[in-house]
């Protein structure tokens, strides 16, 4: 197939510089192809996972399918149970309802459990502009937030640093956000740990606002779930006065009785164990136990519009395993700022050009940063069909059409970048719908082989920078097929058979 | 209008006829949901199932003992007092007998207490609500023999009693089935750990570093 | 083997338009074999490309007259076979989607049912070798040490399983050695080639040192799109091995070696 591809986005500049950056390589190799084992043994030890996998799906569906009927529903619950529900049209609703929430308690700080949607919507810049200090208490968010770096995994946001670099960070920056790295600090796992624990605990100890997410809203009861596994969790879920959740509206599960199915398949798809260490399930207040005051913030910021799409809604199955990051070779090698979002990897690619649209150079490249090759899928707890979603955005980008954003119908028009390409697939798209046409260029591209190049220029370049080009035959299979009424005259196998691509001329 | 009703109406207009189509969509969910999946994996003896519980707890680095009522007693002095605990956190209602041998110091946790007071305490024992021997996991629901949830989060060590084989459960299911949403519950599953550093599992970071469970017979 | 009494069964090779173009040698090789398994192969001379480039870029539009055209060029064969699993994963997975997708856009039936004729008898060449004619040792003789990439489409849409290692283990004189990490892509992946090179490039590169790891001279696979990337790699990393689809394995025999 032959086309020019002009106005390369912004994905394939940011992992060119990720692919030739070895460290990093090696640190996403080494982590990515561990708990990709550990994530087979553990899916591997119970033979129903594909029953469990498609009831997650189911439920979910059903879910996204009333999603108006159980987010009243859960309004209703959480109330009842003495929470205060908050809606948020979009990330500077949230962000200004939080940060009001906060302000009414009189606090300066608050203590955060690690969230997808409060980095999402960026409240920790939010509650810094109010002049509300946010500590991350996830390890990983921590080594990120002293690191004064970005997330690039959704599980482990510091995935792209190794223990070395873990231990540079702790000791150099630990000491102006409290208490110091202890003296003499190795690179050993344990020890960072230990680092971890004795920096935060003052911090928990003292907090009185803990800010959360959650992995589940149970509809049904009201009840909402923290997945987690160092106890950081725990601890800003039950030690604070006020706790504050920031959630998706997708989030929902309809009953109780369907975390039977997500606390056996997310924990396996995650961090590969049979069980993550703890669970929190909260049900508004408890008199006597945890938060006194507990306030929910549903959140929209894109989610509707990307429910409004029936190929693109799977996406909203989401329950950020990030199984898929793990076991994705581009994910691998690009690693995960290369997607110019929290959520990179393959569901990155298919949530961010939806929550976001795909007006901006990066969103609308996302959809092309994948080899199609299917990992992603198979090993979704959800099913979510990532390829299929990411041939539609494709569809989406070169071709326009409606969608809606901002809960409103657009029309976009087809993206400029894209206009050769566009011209190239019209051309073979014409070539192809005449034989003839075909044969007539076979045999003019076998006619002039030998002056064929072995480097492309333009667009071309970025096949045989790296790779040789095929040989082209002296003969089309049709023109062969023609010449020897389909092999019976020519005496067995045909002509000298040459080696195959670039062994040679 | 509200951002209730603007982020309401967005759903119903990308739910076309579906939204609002069924008022109560509950009977519509039972038919939605294949529920296939297996309500335990494999079939066991009740004694298997215990075992089951021990070795997947074990697995996750939870130090388990085996003992019966009348040894209980004894057994927890020995571990508090291999420990070194001075101070230790006790529910309200852990039935009294358990630690009727036991040295340390009883710290009883009330409303008021400060979480900096807690942390003085060294370790904790406590009862639980169901555990889950496929998984390995205990689970607390705040009855009186457990407590608020920060008792088991604070001190370094928790000591959980299991009675087996009645709080034994195999599976996550079956655990679900028993337990009360309504209560808040703390699942638990071996000592607090991370994947945090290059995806590598480590145990021992904010909550107790040392798990240690109990399994009894005949402690009612 | 077919039985004497009965009728060969009569088969139309769907080449695909890469290996009509670039590599005929492999679809000599499908004729070979298959011919010396008796059935009778037809090259209907009039198809043309699947339209999974169209499709997979996102020109689904530009895709369904391509469709329709191999619906027209194929519908009248009991069995339609092809060297190459994401080609038939385009007609057995994508042909359906693209029904349904023109259904939901208010297009009626038409392509659907159009196209529902060529979905379930389209085969990628291990799967009807074993699964229609029930072979897995079809004669061959290759005295050479192999190791196979299973390509996505043909693993993960088709779900071939272990088909083509039953076939290559069943050859003669051919030593099968086990790729590590032979699920990963290749890197390949269509546009995805050029769109994102340098990702490619490293995952083809990935690819081909796993392949020499295991010492094999042949790197085989079932679709020349990926072998077109990997021999590619190879040529220009200077290793000195070679890739050859698996249908040019399984022509070979004994009195006549394929090259």
């Amino acid at each position: 197939m032959s086309g020019t591809f002009v106005g390369m986005p912004a994905f394939p500049k940011a992992a060119h510089q990720a692919v030739g950056n070895a460290t990093l390589r090696a640190n996403l190799r080494h982590a990515t192809h561990t708990i990709r084992d550990k994530r087979a043994k553990a899916v591997a030890e119970l033979d129903d996972w594909a029953r469990l996998r498609e009831a997650g799906k189911q439920i979910k569906d059903h879910t996204l399918r009333h999603l108006d009927h159980y987010l009243v529903r859960l309004e209703e619950t959480v109330t009842a149970a003495g929470g205060t529900v908050h809606w948020a049209a979009d990330a500077d609703e949230a962000n200004r309802i939080v940060t009001g929430l906060v302000k009414d308690t009189g606090e300066a700080e608050v203590v955060k459990v690690k969230s997808m949607a409060t980095q999402e919507i960026g409240l920790n810049e939010a509650l810094e502009a109010a002049g509300i200090r946010a500590y991350e208490t996830d390890l990983a968010e921590l080594i990120v937030q002293l690191g004064k770096d970005r997330p690039s995994h959704i599980l482990v946001p510091a995935i792209h640093r190794n223990r070395g670099e873990i231990r540079d960070i702790f000791a150099r920056e630990m000491g102006s956000w409290g208490r110091p790295a202890p003296e003499h600090l190795t690179d050993a796992p344990a020890e960072l740990a230990e680092a971890a624990r004795l920096h935060l605990r003052e911090k928990f100890l003292r907090a009185k606002v803990g800010v959360s997410g959650a992995n589940f809203m149970v509809a049904e009861t009201g009840t909402l779930v923290v997945v987690e596994s160092e106890g950081n969790g725990r601890m800003c879920l039950t030690l604070p006065e006020t706790l504050i959740s920031v959630v998706g509206i997708e989030k929902i599960v309809p009953t109780w009785r369907d975390l039977e199915v997500f606390l056996q398949t997310l924990p396996r798809s995650s961090t590969a164990e049979r069980m993550n260490p703890y669970t929190s399930t909260w049900t508004g207040t408890t008199d006597g136990d945890g938060p006194q005051t507990f306030h929910l913030v549903l959140l929209d910021n894109g989610r509707t519009d990307t429910l409004a799409d029936d190929v693109g809604r799977q996406a909203l199955r989401c329950i950020r395993c990030s199984a898929c990051l793990n076991v994705c070779p581009v994910y691998e090698r690009a690693g995960g700022h290369a997607y110019g979002s929290v959520y990179p990897g393959p569901i990155g690619a298919i949530l961010s050009p939806q929550l976001r649209g795909t007006a901006s150079e990066i969103d609308a490249s996302l959809p092309y940063a994948s080899s199609l090759c299917g990992a992603c899928y198979e090993v979704c707890p959800v099913a979510i069909d990532i390829p299929e979603v990411l041939v539609h955005l494709r569809e989406r980008v070169v071709q326009g059409g409606e969608f809606t954003r901002h809960g409103a119908k657009v029309t976009l028009k087809p993206a400029q970048g894209h206009a050769a390409e566009r011209a190239a697939m019209r051309a073979a798209g014409m070539v192809f719908a005449r034989p003839g046409l075909l044969r007539a260029g076979q045999r003019l591209a076998a006619r002039t082989r030998r002056v064929h190049p072995r480097t492309l220029p333009g667009p071309g370049r970025a096949w045989s920078a790296t790779r040789d080009l095929p040989k082209v035959p002296g003969e089309s299979f049709r023109d062969w097929w023609q010449r020897t009424r389909g092999g019976r005259d020519d005496g067995g196998q045909g002509q000298q058979h040459g080696k195959k691509t670039g062994s040679g001329a | 209008m509200s951002s209730r009703d603007i982020i309401l109406g967005r759903v119903r207009r990308a739910l076309g006829d579906a939204a609002g189509r069924t008022p109560e969509p509950y009977e519509e969910y039972e038919a939605a949901v294949d529920r296939g999946y297996l309500r335990e994996h494999g079939a066991r003896t009740t004694e298997q199932t215990v075992d089951l519980l021990a070795e997947n707890l074990a697995d996750y680095r939870a130090i388990v003992h085996r003992t019966d009522g009348e040894e209980l007693p004894l057994l927890l002095m020995r571990l508090l007092a291999e420990s070194g605990a001075q101070n230790i956190l006790v529910p309200p209602a852990l039935p009294p007998w358990w630690l009727a041998a036991a040295d340390p110091v009883r710290i009883h946790d009330r409303a008021a207490s400060t979480p900096a007071q807690l942390d003085k305490a060294d370790a904790v024992v406590t009862g639980c609500a169901v555990a889950i021997a496929e998984t390995g996991t205990l689970v607390l629901d705040g009855s009186p023999d457990q407590g608020r949830r920060r008792i088991t989060l604070i001190p370094d060590h928790h000591i959980c009693v299991v009675r087996v084989p009645d709080q034994v459960v195999s599976s996550v299911p079956q655990a679900l089935e028993r337990l009360d949403p309504a209560r808040p519950l703390t699942w638990i599953s071996g000592p607090s750990a991370t994947s945090d550093i290059e995806l590598d599992r480590v145990e021992g970071v904010h909550g107790p570093r040392t798990l240690e469970v109990v399994l009894v017979t005949g402690a009612d | 083997m077919t039985d004497e009494e009965e009728p060969a069964l009569r088969v139309a090779l769907f080449l695909t338009c890469v290996n009509d173009t670039l590599y005929p040698d492999t679809g000599r090789a499908v004729v070979k074999l298959l011919t010396r398994l008796g059935v009778d192969v037809d090259f209907p001379a009039a198809q043309t490309c699947c339209g999974q480039a169209h499709y997979n870029t996102g020109y689904r539009h530009q895709a369904e007259p391509l469709a329709r055209h191999f619906s027209d060029v194929f519908g009248e064969y009991e069995a339609i076979v092809t060297p190459s699993g994401s080609c038939g994963a385009m007609v057995r997975e994508l042909y359906p989607r693209m029904g349904e997708r023109a259904r939901a856009e208010g297009r009626g039936d038409g392509l659907a049912r159009t196209l529902a004729p060529v979905v379930p008898r389209t085969y990628e060449l291990t799967e009807f070798l074993v699964d229609v004619l029930g072979v897995t040792d079809v004669g061959a003789y290759y005295p050479h040490t192999v190791t196979y990439h299973p390509t996505c489409h043909g693993l993960r849409s088709l779900g071939l399983g272990d088909r083509p290692e039953r076939l290559l283990s069943a050859v003669k004189g051919l030593e099968l050695t086990e790729l590590p990490g032979a699920a990963e892509c290749c890197g390949f992946g269509g546009t995805f080639a050029v769109k994102n090179s340098d990702v490619s490039a490293a995952m083809g590169a990935d690819k081909v040192r796993n392949a020499e790891s295991t010492g094999a001279e042949v790197l085989c696979a079932a679709d020349n799109s990926c072998l077109m990337h990997l021999g590619g790699t190879m040529a220009r990393l200077r290793t000195a091995m070679r890739p050859v689809h698996i249908a040019e394995i399984l022509a070979s025999t004994e009195e006549e070696p394929w090259s």
